[in-house]
């Protein structure tokens, strides 16, 4: 059987190696995070440790079977894969059971799943197989709204099921899209969709408008630095934001005077564009475009976030510092910070940490098990562990490249972008840099649907990888 | 494609810059940031008072006076709390479910994870009924601290009473917090420090819920409890106890000294209370009852009446004319009897006689002459009157002794500027303050400086200053009590006036009364001029003559004449402290004194 030698010696051991490294050093944590003396086997099975170790070892067994499937497999069965998921995800709505508030789970005689696990590798599928399918074109608009749906129907549903954290995972495939040639504007409209966002949450809307006007003037004047231009431009803005003023000052209205500021930039905006337009100068009608986009979508966000339910808001506000009440909603993050910065640099010791298992840390062996980490490793477990991931999403990326296929390429990015996603959002949420979004770890945290779907995820391009040779597909 | 290729290092750009910035925060949060650290410190370290038992009370005999009882304080966590028979806890703690709901809404504004204390001071036998029936109750538990309890229900004014801290104990002393017991009075405020021990703490491991995990450090850092030290006092219960029930139906007080050493033996104040009833729960509305008693029995007339001295200061204003050589043994002043000028003498006697007879028949004129001799010394009142209240300042009167018992009065002897204020400087003279002469007018005096007094004369010159307590455990005791004051009056003065007090013991009419078999008693009685009422019976002594042993002054209200009650009386406090038991010949004077209720029968006229 020379091909199945040829198939073990092209498999990616240093993936497998970080693999296993980090779902081993995920279950030790998980027993130092629930570790209880009364109970000290590692292998009883009434305890999270215990069930996780069944968890790992099935998983293995998965990873296995992954191994031994043909590549073909993945790719003609993509659809129907991703297809059947999608189904399960909305089966899921009406015959699933509802835990932590998000009705995601089946249960199955005691035992339970969480299919919207298993969305983010059939999606991967399917999108690699859509992106590499003969004669595909990123840029035509088809292409486009397929794609858009490919990605936004998994995430539709879950976001239905009231799991915003899974959902908001598929939003890492646009990395995987910009590697395929999605134009690099989108992905700066999409960070600057993201800054103007957290922005306007946190300040107010008159001094955004200041900043914003005063970023375009100095983008204009840098542009073209002609002062004639440039000073009309000036005066329009002047005039109408001081007409505006004089007008909310004079009129009352139950409108506040910086509503009549950013009514006053706007209308300036819109002269601008018009002066710019007939002047015939492209950067000013660019940057004026940009510029009215901007303000008109910062407003929209403050009217969006008042339709948010109350938590949302709250979670938001908490991860923007807007406000901070330390027993209040932001009581999770609080102590997710104490558990992690009372481990100073080498930690307390394994076993030692009191913050989480004492229960200071919600969900410690779950979204906060990175907080184990931080409290009985200290700044060396942790930054060691961030350097583990780091290495592997570096490694998947090398192996990704390195493809010969279209497909297993989409496929390998993707598998890099989602556990990159997941990596960031779970351990900024810890930290205190992302908002408390419920997504697990990969590898690391408790719960034998997510470390199953991962697994599934990263042995499907491995075992891709390991017949990158075979000349299989297109 | 190969342009897109190169799209792989802007993405892996992000992986690591993601990744740097993280370590960045971390570096700041584990390593730069302390304050993480104190915030975890805070979240699983709970302490845990221990408190320490109270140091016991003794008498001079090793009987003991005050021991502790368990008690236990109910506690409640109400974030444990689930629901449970309301009627039945309230049959078991024996309080109604409206005052039950308040206590528990209370708790749960202090705090709802914290344990907060429901009911104080559950006696053990409710306690018992309650510790079988709690596991019913979840979120509900228990904490014993110990109460005072009393071997008998004798001398509760020196011993005094524990109460809960105020706002203000707690401000003034680093040592208390809210729930803590502190003497409030007598012996128990007074020896506070040594009696109340250290409290301890126990330093423990919870989790978020308060719930206990485990010791912290093993144990390293708790600090075991010390229990209080025991105290000595100085009282004889015997006599104590004698001398309260001689005191059954009588208002009035009595302090026993030891000359020799300024140990208080016996104090009473008549009528006293049970200490038992202001020991837990109770204290409150027995405090209360007390307070509002017509007999003042919280009253400790001991410490707080004050009293003109009468006929026991006559020995004082003769001391001072010896002293002074205005008068000597020789000298002889004629009485007139009711006849006498400008105070009449009562007592049919011999004249004219000097300053022995005169204590013996306490005549008026001799001390009246006697204080007109002092008076008229120097050249002008003031200064003689000034010399004259030195000599009695010295025998501890007009000012706190400095005894080891809260709240003493300080009496009254009045200044010459008092007198100047009244009748103006260089316009009074002996004539107008005459009644100084014989232990009246503006004099006020303890019943503890009557006894300071009369030990300060057995001890022929000098006293102890008096104090209830002989030893603490494992320490001597202040040296102020172990030092002689000396009065201002020469030793060899006071064998005179011993010999006439022991005349007045056993050479008059009221000798019957109070002769004691084989015991030279030396005495004096006082009848005080009582402008409210009756006459107060006072009256002072101590023995054996010439190896006192005992000091003893004895104030009964309203009962008229010296030798008719507080004599007797002080008396058969004597005979029974040094003999132990009383002799047959005098049961009959016991008995009588015991069968006398000057309270009720008052009453009902």
């Amino acid at each position: 059987m020379p091909r199945r030698n040829n198939l073990w010696a092209n498999i990616d051991w240093v993936t497998v190696l970080l693999f296993l490294i980090l779902v081993f050093l995920g279950w030790f944590n998980i027993y130092a995070a629930v570790y209880n003396p009364e109970s000290q086997s590692i292998l009883d099975v009434s305890q999270q440790y215990g069930k996780q170790l069944i968890w790992i070892g099935a998983a293995l067994v998965i990873g296995f079977v992954i191994l031994l499937i043909e590549t073909n497999f993945y790719v003609f069965f993509a659809y129907i894969i991703y297809g059947f998921v999608v189904f399960l995800l909305i089966l899921v709505l009406f015959v699933g059971k509802e835990i932590n508030g998000a009705k995601s789970w089946f249960e199955i005689g005691g035992f339970t799943l969480q299919p919207s696990e298993f969305g983010k590798f059939a999606t991967a599928l399917a999108l690699a197989k859509y992106l590499s399918s003969f004669g595909f074109k990123l840029q035509r608009l088809k292409s486009m709204v397929l794609i858009a749906l490919i990605i936004l129907t998994p995430a539709f549903f879950i976001l239905l099921q009231n799991d915003t954290g899974s959902a908001l995972v598929y939003f890492a495939f646009v990395l995987v899209l910009f590697r395929e040639g999605l134009s690099g504007v989108i992905l700066f409209f999409g960070s600057l969709i993201a800054l103007l966002f957290v922005l306007a949450l946190v300040l107010s809307g008159m001094l955004l408008n200041i900043i914003l006007l005063s970023v375009a003037l100095l983008v204009l004047l840098i542009l073209n630095p002609r002062f004639k231009q440039f000073g009309r431009i000036l005066l329009i803005f002047t005039l109408s934001i001081g007409v505006f003023l004089g007008i909310g000052e004079v009129v009352p209205t139950k409108y506040q005077l910086s509503d009549f500021w950013v009514a006053g930039a706007l209308t300036g905006a819109v002269i601008t564009l018009i002066y710019s337009i007939r002047q015939k100068i492209r950067n000013y009608i660019l940057v004026t475009i940009i510029f009215t986009g901007s303000v008109l979508f910062s407003i929209s966000v403050n009217y969006a976030f008042d339709m948010l339910e109350a938590h949302q808001q709250v979670r938001i506000n908490e991860l923007l510092g807007i406000e901070s009440n330390p027993q209040g909603a932001g009581y999770h993050v609080n102590q997710s910070k104490i558990a992690i910065g009372s481990g100073g640099f080498w930690g307390k010791g394994y076993l030692n940490g009191t913050q989480t298992k004492f229960d200071f840390v919600p969900e410690q062996s779950t979204d906060f098990i990175f907080c184990t980490v931080g409290e009985e490793w200290g700044f060396v477990g942790t930054s060691i562990l961030i350097t583990l991931f780091l290495t592997l999403f570096v490694r998947l990326v090398y192996l990704a490249e390195r493809q010969r296929s279209g497909f297993s390429r989409i496929y390998g990015y993707s598998v890099a972008v989602i556990l990159f996603f997941h990596f960031m959002v779970n351990i900024g949420m810890t930290i205190g840099i992302m908002p408390v979004i419920g997504i697990p770890l990969p590898f690391f945290s408790y719960g034998g649907s997510s470390l199953w779907s991962f697994t599934i995820l990263l042995f499907i391009f491995i075992r891709l990888d390991a017949s990158r040779l075979d000349h299989l597909s297109s | 494609m190969n342009n897109l290729s190169k799209r792989s290092h802007i993405i892996v750009a992000i992986f690591i810059v993601v990744g740097v910035v993280y370590i960045i925060r971390l570096f700041g949060l584990q390593v730069l940031d302390s304050t993480y650290k104190q915030f975890a410190t805070n979240n699983i370290l709970r302490e845990i008072v221990q408190y320490p038992a109270r140091g016991l009370v003794y008498d001079r005999n090793g009987k003991l006076l005050v021991i502790n009882k368990a008690a236990f304080d109910l506690l409640i966590t109400p974030r444990e709390v689930v629901t449970f028979d309301t009627l039945q806890l309230c049959n078991l703690l024996d309080i109604s479910k409206e005052e039950l709901e308040i206590k528990i809404r209370e708790a749960k504004d202090y705090s709802w994870y914290k344990p907060s204390i429901l009911v104080k001071q559950i006696p053990p036998e409710n306690y018992a009924r309650l510790q079988e029936q709690l596991y019913k109750f979840r979120g509900f538990h228990t904490q014993s601290r110990t109460l005072r309890e009393y071997e008998t229900a004798a001398a509760a004014h020196v011993l005094g009473y524990v109460g809960e801290v105020t706002a203000d104990d707690i401000k003034n002393s680093n040592y208390y917090s809210m729930g803590d017991y502190i003497g409030v009075s007598g012996i128990e405020k007074t020896y506070e420090e040594a009696l109340r021990g250290t409290k301890g703490v126990k330093k423990y491991l919870v989790d978020v819920h308060n719930r206990i995990q485990g010791s912290f450090l093993d144990g390293q850092e708790d600090v075991p409890a010390q229990i209080g030290k025991d105290v000595i006092s100085s009282l004889d219960l015997e006599l104590q106890l004698y001398a309260e029930k001689l005191f059954q139906n009588k208002k009035g007080s009595v302090v026993a000294i030891e000359p020799s050493t300024g140990e208080i033996l016996a104090m009473v104040s008549a009528p006293a209370y049970d200490p038992g009833l202001l020991v837990g729960r109770v204290r409150g509305s027995n405090y209360s009852k007390l307070l509002a008693d017509t007999l003042k029995p919280l009253f400790n007339r001991a410490l707080l009446a004050e009293y003109p001295p009468g006929s026991t200061f006559k020995i004082m204003n003769v001391l001072i004319g010896l002293q002074e050589e205005t008068i000597n043994l020789y000298t002889r002043f004629s009485c007139a009897g009711p006849a006498s000028t400008p105070i009449r003498c009562t007592h049919n006697h011999i004249t004219p006689l000097g300053p022995v007879e005169a204590i013996k028949e306490s005549c008026n004129p001799f001390l009246w002459n006697t204080f007109r001799t002092i008076m008229n010394k120097y050249d002008t009142s003031a200064e003689s009157f000034n010399k004259w209240r030195e000599y009695v300042e010295s025998f501890g009167m007009g000012k706190k002794l400095g005894s080891d018992l809260q709240f003493e009065n300080k009496g009254n002897v009045p200044t010459a500027e008092y007198y100047n204020r009244i009748y103006g400087a260089g316009r009074w003279n002996a004539l107008t303050v005459r009644s100084l002469a014989i232990g009246q007018g503006e004099l006020g005096i303890t019943p503890l400086q009557l006894a300071n007094y009369c030990a300060a004369i057995a001890n022929r010159g000098y006293y102890y200053i008096p104090h209830i307590v002989k030893e603490i455990e494992g320490e001597g005791l202040s040296g102020q009590f172990s030092t002689k004051v000396y009065t201002n009056i020469s030793e060899e003065h006071f064998e005179p006036v011993i010999e006439g007090m022991q005349r007045v013991v056993e050479q008059t009419n009221a000798s019957v009364f109070m002769r004691i078999p084989d015991v030279a008693m030396c005495g004096k009685t006082g009848t005080v001029q009582n402008p409210h009422g009756e006459d107060h019976s006072a009256f002072m002594a101590f023995a054996p003559k010439d190896d006192p042993r005992i000091a003893i002054s004895v104030y009964v209200e309203n009962s008229g004449f010296g030798a008719t009650y507080a004599a007797p009386i002080a008396s058969l406090l004597v005979e029974k402290y040094l003999k132990g038991e009383i002799d047959k010949s005098r049961e009959w004077v016991e008995k009588r004194m015991l069968d006398i209720d000057l309270i009720h029968s008052k009453q009902e006229n």
